[in-house]
């Protein structure tokens, strides 16, 4: 790549300028800094990742988008190396010509122009279709790989800024509530029919399937099936308001034995504390703002507007994953929720230091 | 002319309480009133008069709107409806049996009445009591109509109906 001046020193403009060479040299020297743009694919780590997928539904996905990501990447290096063939090429005179002048061009040229076009349109158009195609199949191969297996129903109920989660049934006393955390069977088909208590949140585990809101008075369905045991971490993807970024779910996929387990314990209501630590603990939740919100199974308290606290120490974050589910958090969480969520809507109270380590006894008992 | 605009324009945005929120009040104000709430302003000893109450949630759209999620929220709808009262008696009203200005609903609801109205003191946080007095002055229209809310914030109240539509119940 030469570009020797030939006129009477550089021209500003033209083959060869002094600007001309100061964008070449600037595109090669920031040229290699796009290589590690490739590594924002494993973004939030594999338990969130597209790219990591954990079941049939994502395992689609993930093979379109190395398709799209192949052709589109040809067809990217393709025109960056149109465009530096360009920069590189003999003009053909332009220096002499007076600017005034139209620029006329020959009949070959226009033969070489309008093949050209046309062909990059036809294959633009081609490829396009090629890909609108692989779209379409995989969308449709997903919708029906809920339809083999014996499929598991689950109530998703997207809150400002936690989610409400049921498992269904036919018969009553087999249904499950609990928040924030997910538990399925490997290999099974699960069903999320979601919902919205306020505005419109959005249900994405990218290791499972795509995204799908939760809208206010519609229910919207969407099959979510994994292969391996593991955990997912899943986000709320439509923005809800000031905790939208603290809205996480995750999801845990166990064995079939090891999921029954856990919904037994899950359905069985919670014991009365004897220990007299744990008693004092029980009474301080119950003569506290905590009952206005929160329900927890087998006492009186029995809200409905907040995370369901009946099993809390079985899961392994609180505040919709904000934190992780230690003892510490738990007291830094019930103390002042508005440092770690400001804006959401657990009451700030004022406790009785003597009353913090009995409550945080009583909640870490409910297994 | 352009600094008398810049200056006009730095006023006219210093004057939007409105829309301010206090997520993190200070911890006076999230005391819980036991029955510490006064009802007259004599004081024994000749100690100064206490200054009039004054609700620090008045004009503030937010406080105001966390006072209708309140409303629901700790069931004061139950027994008071939507201000139109059934169990309990209405709040949209002119003849309060108690006193209808901010100090008194805060009275009311601290320390509750005869024949029903609880004790909410000693359970919900200062802060959140004036939020609710708030509201209900807001059904009233004793609050700036630029800071009341129109609507309930939630498209669909009844938890049940969500139920019934998820499980397949209803359409």
């Amino acid at each position: 790549m030469s570009f020797s001046a030939e006129a009477a020193g550089p021209l500003p403009y033209g083959r060869g300028s002094v600007r001309s060479r100061a964008r070449q040299q600037a595109f090669l020297r920031f040229a290699p800094a796009l290589g590690p743009l490739l590594l924002l694919t494993a973004c939030a780590g594999p338990q969130q990742s597209a790219l990591n997928p954990g079941g049939p539904e994502a395992g689609r996905i993930n093979v379109l988008w190395w398709v799209f990501f192949a052709v589109l990447s040809a067809i990217f290096i393709a025109v960056m190396a149109m465009l530096l063939w360009s920069l590189t090429r003999r003009h053909r005179g332009l220096e002499q010509e007076p600017l005034e002048q139209a620029h006329i061009p020959t009949g070959e040229t226009e033969h070489r122009l309008v093949r050209t076009v046309a062909g990059a349109t036809i294959a633009t158009v081609l490829i396009l279709f090629g890909l609108l195609i692989a779209s379409v199949v995989t969308g449709k191969a997903i919708a029906r790989l809920g339809e083999n297996g014996k499929p598991l129903t689950i109530e998703l109920q997207g809150n400002q800024w936690w989610w409400y989660v049921r498992y269904l049934n036919d018969s009553p006393q087999r249904i499950v509530v609990t928040a924030n955390e997910i538990h399925i069977p490997v290999g099974r088909p699960v069903q999320i029919r979601g919902t919205s208590q306020d505005v419109i949140h959005s249900f994405w585990v990218p290791g499972l399937n795509g995204k799908r809101d939760l809208i206010p008075s519609h229910v919207t369905t969407v099959w979510i099936q994994a292969d391996q045991p593991g955990r997912f971490r899943g986000q709320c993807a439509e923005f809800c308001g000031l905790q939208h970024a603290h809205m996480v779910l995750w999801v845990v996929a166990e064995p079939e034995d090891q999921f029954e387990g856990w919904m037994d314990r899950q359905r069985s209501p919670s014991i009365q504390p004897v220990d007299p630590d744990k008693v004092q603990g029980y009474h301080v939740f119950m003569n506290n703002a905590c009952v206005f919100c929160h329900n927890i199974a087998g006492t009186t308290a029995h809200g409905q507007v907040a995370p369901d606290l009946t099993h809390l120490a079985s899961r392994f974050t609180i505040a919709a994953g904000t934190l992780p589910n230690t003892k510490g958090n738990l007291g830094g969480w019930i103390l002042d929720p508005q440092n770690v969520k400001p804006g959401n809507h657990m009451a700030t109270i004022n406790l009785n230091p003597a009353d913090v380590q009995p409550l945080l006894d009583y909640l870490e008992s409910l297994q | 002319m352009r600094t008398i605009a810049v200056v006009a324009l730095c006023l006219a945005a210093a004057a939007c309480s409105r829309e301010t929120r206090n997520l993190r009040p200070a911890p006076t104000r999230l005391a819980l009133y036991g029955s510490a709430a006064a009802e007259s302003t004599l004081r024994p000893g000749g100690a100064p008069a206490a200054p009039p109450v004054e609700n620090p949630s008045y004009g503030n759209a937010y406080d105001i709107s966390e006072g209708q999620r309140l409303y629901n929220w700790y069931n004061c709808s139950g027994c008071h409806f939507n201000g139109g009262g059934g169990i309990g008696p209405p709040l949209i009203k002119q003849e309060w049996i108690y006193g209808g200005e901010p100090a008194n609903l805060f009275d009311t609801i601290v320390k509750g009445r005869p024949n029903g109205m609880p004790t909410w003191g000693g359970r919900i946080p200062e802060n959140q009591v004036w939020q609710i007095v708030a509201f209900v002055r807001s059904m009233n229209q004793e609050q700036p109509q630029s800071a009341t809310p129109k609507r309930l914030d939630t498209i669909e109240p009844n938890p049940q109906m969500i139920h019934n539509k998820v499980a397949g119940v209803t359409k």
